[in-house]
């Protein structure tokens, strides 16, 4: 099966590691990895917040790169959400990463191997814009060795929002307090979400607290043989 | 109001004990909430109909306020059309005159509270006193209201009986009961009932068909008011029409699950037009409009107007549940605050509130009629950056270097190169922007990898 990758601007630039852990797994599954260069970003960032204009040329533009691939996956359940609502020629053909394994290739056991206490966040966009259930709790499960803690209130926002953090500060920072208490109350050594953008924001922290609690893209723990 | 909701909210989240007590509130209503609404199989479908009902009104508005015109004229009620606040009260003013009465009780309501009626009415001499419980508390302590269904959620029990201490007890020590409290308001509010001749509601639904109009309340408060005096005046907002009195059979139950998470609120009080020697024998019907007419013309903006008011987008929203709702400046606070406000009031007064949201979905996800409340914000946002063309500051910029980055592969992998190093319109998301102290001040920035994706897939290749 061919498949493009929609890496996202994000993690093309910040953490390229998710995007090798993407084109790892999906090969070991047997699936011909294809990156269109020509990507750029999807204008999520600017869409929502509030540069319409200039959010729907990029999503035109993304949309004409993406024009002839077949199954475009995206490790990113919020650019996922943007192309699928604003790239109306495509938008039956973008899959977010763990809607692919489970829907599209059939599988919840990706063999991979991750002996860790890890902690799930679902984020906003994966539960209630793509709304992906729980694939990628599924996936989790299916990982050798790994020690799968529930998370308490999971379902709410890590307080990431995009230039909400940023706009909001203060309000941001006060949701992010909460998610972390949760977050060190599991014992986890690893958080793990199904976006970059909320573990940048909830990584940052716990680096910043020296918590010793790392965060990992989902693909990454799904990638691993250890 | 400079700095606008950041800076008040972040006034708010210094109070810890308001922190405690809105997550203590919220929290509960929101696990109540759930597990009323999973009783219901057919809850998902309850929601597209009220949607549909909803929208179906919206696009045949005149002529359903023309039926209720009808309708309410037919059962010897009066009907007013006031297309402004000023005019609304004006016409409550000139009721409670007509019948020399210088005090009226009012049903708790939101309309009345969105164009100051207890204001405009004390400003001619008319004293409006709140008979809901959490009204009179905010009253008596000249506060504002914090949310819509409990406008007092910010207050705990010895602020109250402090307060009801120096007011309506008179001195009187009430001690910590809650009875003993709420005894005193009793005492207070009963005299009222009996003695004041006009009474001022909203209205939750008002119905085309029949010129029926409801009112849904936990207390009862309400239903002595819409009965016991000798005139009842309706300030209705023109959304709250329904067509059909059918209607209520969806709205009676996804209200009070949402709201208070009860399968079936205390109190449902109706009325059609006056009956003689049965409640009040004058009834006056006045419509608001009020800026709605306009909300209306925005064809993602109107279903705003679709709101029941049944407080569920607050109660899940993890803003509103560390701000509370006075930091939305408005009577509407919370998600449909941020989203009602900036239309009703205009959108340079709350410039700010259609940033208040981290887009997290929850509120859409429990809005009994299905208002997509993070798109109207995200279209919300877009119109106050096009209104804001002209101004030219540091995020306009950078949005615009972003675009163009943005725009072409070779401008993207430039700005890819130049990040490294910490430079250029990528360096400064990932670093170094000015302005980002807020994000500083509690996370690290990610380092900026010395191989991006696309290097690493390109060498893969090549290799």
């Amino acid at each position: 099966l061919r498949v493009a990758l929609f890496i996202t601007c994000f993690n093309d630039t910040l953490f390229p590691n998710t995007g090798k852990a993407v084109v790892e797994l999906l090969e070991r599954l047997g699936c011909e990895v294809d990156v269109p260069l020509e990507q750029t970003c999807c204008g999520q960032m600017h869409f929502n917040s509030g540069y319409a204009d200039e959010g729907l040329a990029l999503a035109r533009r993304f949309e004409r790169v993406f024009a002839d691939c077949d199954a475009i996956v995206s490790p990113s359940a919020s650019c996922t959400g943007m192309v699928r609502d604003h790239c109306p020629q495509i938008a039956g053909r973008v899959h977010e990463l763990t809607e692919f394994l489970v829907d599209t290739l059939g599988v919840v056991d990706v063999g991979a191997s991750f002996p860790h206490r890890v902690t799930l966040h679902p984020t906003c966009h994966s539960l209630r814009v793509l709304h992906l259930g729980d694939r990628p709790l599924r996936l989790l499960e299916a990982v050798q060795g790994i020690d799968l803690v529930a998370l308490e209130d999971a379902e709410e926002c890590c307080g990431f929002g995009g230039t909400f953090a940023v706009k909001n500060a203060d309000t941001s920072m006060a949701m992010l307090s909460d998610k972390l208490r949760r977050i060190l109350d599991t014992r986890a050594e690893v958080c793990t979400a199904a976006d970059t953008s909320c573990l940048m924001h909830i990584g940052g922290a716990l680096r910043r607290q020296r918590a010793g609690v790392r965060t990992l893209h989902l693909a990454e723990i799904l990638a691993a043989t250890e | 109001m400079s700095g606008g909701f950041p800076e008040a909210a972040a006034r708010a989240l210094a109070d810890a004990q308001l922190r405690r007590n809105l997550g203590k509130a919220t929290s509960t209503i929101r696990a109540k909430r759930l597990a009323t609404v999973a009783e219901l199989p057919d809850w998902d479908a309850l929601r597209d109909a009220g949607e549909a009902i909803k929208a179906r009104t919206m696009a045949t508005l005149p002529e359903q306020l023309e039926r209720l015109e009808a309708a309410v004229t037919r059962a010897g009620g009066v009907v007013h059309w006031a297309r402004d606040g000023a005019e609304a009260n004006a016409i409550v003013a000139r009721i409670a005159r007509d019948h020399r009465s210088d005090e009226v009780i009012k049903v708790k309501s939101l309309a009345t509270d969105e164009i100051g009626m207890n204001e405009a009415l004390a400003a001619r001499g008319i004293r409006a006193i709140e008979t809901d419980l959490a009204e009179l508390i905010v009253q008596l302590a000249h506060d504002k209201q914090s949310h819509i269904l409990v406008p007092a959620i910010h207050k705990n029990r010895a602020e109250i009986r402090t307060l009801f201490e120096r007011t309506i007890a008179k001195g009187q020590q009430l001690g910590d009961e809650a009875s003993a409290i709420a005894e005193a308001a009793r005492l207070h509010l009963r005299e009222k009932f009996l003695t004041v001749p006009v009474a001022v509601s909203g209205a939750n639904f008002g119905i085309a068909e029949t010129g029926t109009v409801m009112v849904v309340e936990s207390e009862g408060n309400g239903r002595m008011c819409v009965t016991l005096p000798e005139v009842l005046v309706t300030v209705m907002g023109i959304e709250k029409v329904l067509p059909e009195w059918r209607d209520l059979e969806v709205f009676l139950q996804l209200l009070p699950r949402s709201s208070t998470a009860e399968r079936m609120n205390p109190y449902t009080s109706m009325w059609t037009g006056v009956r003689p020697g049965d409640g009040p024998q004058e009834f006056h019907l006045v419509l608001l409009d009020g800026g709605r007419s306009d909300v209306l013309a925005d064809e993602t903006g109107r279903q705003a107007l679709h709101c029941i008011r049944c407080s569920a987008c607050l109660n899940v929203c993890p803003v509103y549940a560390r701000t509370g709702g006075q930091s939305y400046d408005s009577v509407y606070p919370g998600p449909i605050g941020a989203i009602l406000s900036p239309q009703l009031f205009g959108l340079e007064r709350h410039a700010t509130l259609p940033w208040a949201s981290s887009l997290c979905g929850a509120c859409f996800e429990a809005c009994p009629v299905k208002i997509d409340i993070p798109s109207v914000l995200v279209h919300l946002r877009a119109k106050v950056i096009r209104e804001q063309r002209k101004r030219l500051d540091p995020e306009r910029l950078a949005m615009a270097g972003l675009a163009r980055v943005f725009a072409s592969r070779a401008r993207y992998e430039r700005a890819q190169r130049l990040a490294r190093g910490g430079n250029g319109p990528l360096g400064r998301l990932g670093g170094r922007v000015p302005g980002l102290s807020g994000w500083t001040a509690m996370r690290e920035l990610p380092d900026v990898p010395e191989q991006t994706f696309r290097d690493w897939w390109r060498e893969r290749r090549a290799g």
